[in-house]
């Protein structure tokens, strides 16, 4: 039986519900407000109204070309994302479907990287950038962006598989179909939505990701993770231009956040509920 | 076609046996089913027919040919889940065409065995719905259809009706037993309700812990088991064991008799006893008695056979239907 909530109860948990929301979001919404700022305006100090002007916006673009970086940023995310799932979804399968007395701990052991300090690999990774020929290359880059983002990949496709009961894959088996067939008509299909939201989050992840970006870069492969960067010189810090450029680079993954927002909530607390 | 015989089969998941060793011939056309408690192994050794499972020795031939290293779909079987693992995301047309695709036949030859099959299963009507949206009756029935156009040299069924309630049950019972007349492909039926396996089986193998403690007709076991595990796992309700000074007339250690093999009456008989729950089906009655000397003894009344809790009625076994066991357990005949 559902608990009786009273009226007054809902009424303060909605307030509360928005004020924490508001607090969360209130980084982003101020950056925003102050790339409508002027740099005067912008050193001011606190001020929630903008003068409006759009010169900051018109400055980042003189200085540097947007879309460029936008390009980089949109061919690394989606780029890793799709190689990383073509590695993830068979290891999910076999560790799912056809699991071993190691299986566990090799989960483990792919989540104990991501606790890894990156600064810890920085140097004996750019040397074998540099060896290789991949610094400041867009292949370089997603072939990095897949590798750290690989094993919350493989956790999540594990996590949706582990759902899909195995006596289907076995009436596929029984119906004729080859592995790849089994994995391509029958697991893929039913692990549609699991496989769009780890998607989207991997493509957040990998559009947001600054460390590595930043530091295996220079102009050519340089994401917008980069493009903010440069706008933090040695020459003075321009609040308004900063956030400008701060707000182009979120916009598109805000955006695309806002309208698979179900999507992603669902996938993130999947299996939480059985 | 569709003979099996399976030679020494084995398996082992690690160190633990499940199958010890087991020889067996279904015959083309039979209807066999694998009985036994949860646990024995009957599961697995359709597993293993079906190729789901690797024996870990042995042979499995079908129609004379050796297929225990081929893959399950080499095998020509097809097999009806307890769960249906129907494919959720397919319709139902395409969940019974769908090992007719992954056989690449041509879309016209497809469609119109789909189309065969749904008419023989009731199904024409639901062919463009998902599984979701149907019941559990009609879910079995697309997992049938499945099976069916393949044209399998033997079906296997792993308890398809475990998930379904009483009274569907019953019907289904019916329509598969139908299928096997229509049909007249070799069919093998794991489940763990012997009435199932009475009725629906021209064999039964009933499986205790791995081994097969009997092979026969339902009657055969029922008329003739071969140990206590059987006498006591065929029939409903199960066979009363009378032991020690009360089976002395029979010259045996224990002494079998079925429900429905004891005659009773307010009078007199052999035994005395006083009658503890009572169990009205309607046609029958069944009595709990607690008999001087003997213990506590099931048996079958009519169903209007008066008599209620703590009355005191006489017992006589039927004398040529007392099924006589030695010290191991195996029948003495």
């Amino acid at each position: 039986m559902a608990r009786a909530v009273s009226k007054r109860r809902t009424i303060a948990f909605t307030i509360a519900a928005w004020i924490v929301a508001l607090v969360i979001f209130f980084p982003i919404l101020y950056t925003i407000i102050t790339s409508f700022k002027s740099e005067t305006e912008a050193i001011q100090g606190f001020n929630l109204i903008p003068s409006g002007t759009v010169e900051s916006y018109a400055a980042v673009q003189a200085q540097s070309n947007y879309f460029k970086f936008f390009l980089n940023s949109v061919i690394i995310s989606i780029g890793s994302t799709l190689l990383a799932l073509l590695i993830a979804v068979p290891a999910a399968w076999s560790m799912a479907f056809a699991p071993t007395r190691r299986t566990k701990d090799i989960l483990m052991w792919m989540l104990s990287t991501k606790m890894m300090p990156a600064v810890a690999v920085l140097v004996p990774i750019y040397l074998l950038f540099r060896d290789f020929g991949l610094l400041d290359s867009r292949i370089g880059l997603t072939v990095m962006l897949t590798m750290i983002n690989l094993p919350i990949v493989i956790w999540m496709l594990y996590t949706y598989f582990r759902e899909i009961p195995g006596e289907i894959l076995e009436a596929a088996r029984m119906d004729g179909a080859s592995l790849w067939g089994e994995i391509v008509y029958v697991l893929t299909p039913m692990a549609v939505p699991g496989i769009a939201s780890t998607m989207l989050l991997n493509i957040i992840l990998a559009w947001n990701e600054a460390f590595w970006t930043i530091r295996l870069t220079t102009t050519n492969a340089a994401p917008l993770t980069a493009f903010i960067a440069s706008f933090s010189s040695p020459q003075g810090l321009f609040w308004a231009k900063l956030s400008a450029a701060s707000t182009l680079a979120i916009a598109p993954i805000l955006i695309m956040g806002w309208f698979s927002q179900k999507q992603l909530v669902r996938g993130l607390t999947f299996g939480a509920v059985k | 076609m569709g003979k099996i015989i399976l030679k020494k089969v084995n398996k082992s998941f690690g160190a633990t046996q499940v199958i010890p060793g087991i020889d067996l011939t279904i015959e083309d056309g039979e209807f066999v089913v694998f009985v036994g408690p949860s646990g024995c192994g009957k599961s697995t050794l359709l597993r293993l027919i079906a190729g789901l499972e690797d024996t870990t020795s042995g042979t499995i031939e079908i129609d004379g040919k050796d297929v225990t290293a081929a893959a399950p779909a080499k095998r020509g079987l097809a097999m009806v889940f307890q769960s249906y693992a129907l494919y959720p995301h397919m319709s139902v047309a395409k969940n019974i065409a769908f090992p007719l695709k992954m056989a690449k036949m041509d879309q016209a030859a497809i469609d119109k065995k789909v189309t065969e099959a749904a008419r023989v299963l009731n199904l024409t009507n639901y062919l463009e719905r998902r599984p979701g949206q149907l019941s559990g009756g009609q879910r079995q029935r697309v997992a049938i259809g499945r099976a069916i156009v393949r044209e399998p040299s033997a079906f296997l069924f792993d308890e398809p009706l475990s998930n379904l309630d009483a009274a569907l049950r019953g019907t289904m019972r019916l329509e598969i037993s139908e299928l096997h007349h229509q049909l007249k492909t070799t069919m093998i039926y794991v489940t763990h309700d012997q009435v199932e396996a009475m009725t629906m089986a021209d064999k039964i193998v009933v499986l205790n812990a791995g081994n097969i403690e009997q092979v026969g007709s339902p009657l055969d076991l029922y008329n003739k088991p071969d140990n206590l595990f059987v006498a006591g796992f065929i029939g409903s309700p199960r066979m009363n064991f009378v032991k020690g000074e009360a089976a002395k007339p029979w010259k045996a250690p224990t002494a079998g008799i079925r429900p429905e093999h004891i005659r009773l009456s307010k009078e007199s008989g052999t035994w005395k006893g006083v009658v503890g729950v009572a169990e009205h089906l309607g046609s029958d009655t069944f009595l709990h008695v607690n008999a001087e000397g003997v213990g506590m003894l099931t048996v079958r009344a009519d169903g209007d056979f008066p008599v209620t809790h703590g009355d005191t009625v006489y017992l006589t076994p039927d004398e040529t239907r007392i099924h006589r066991f030695g010290d191991k357990g195996m029948a003495i005949r």
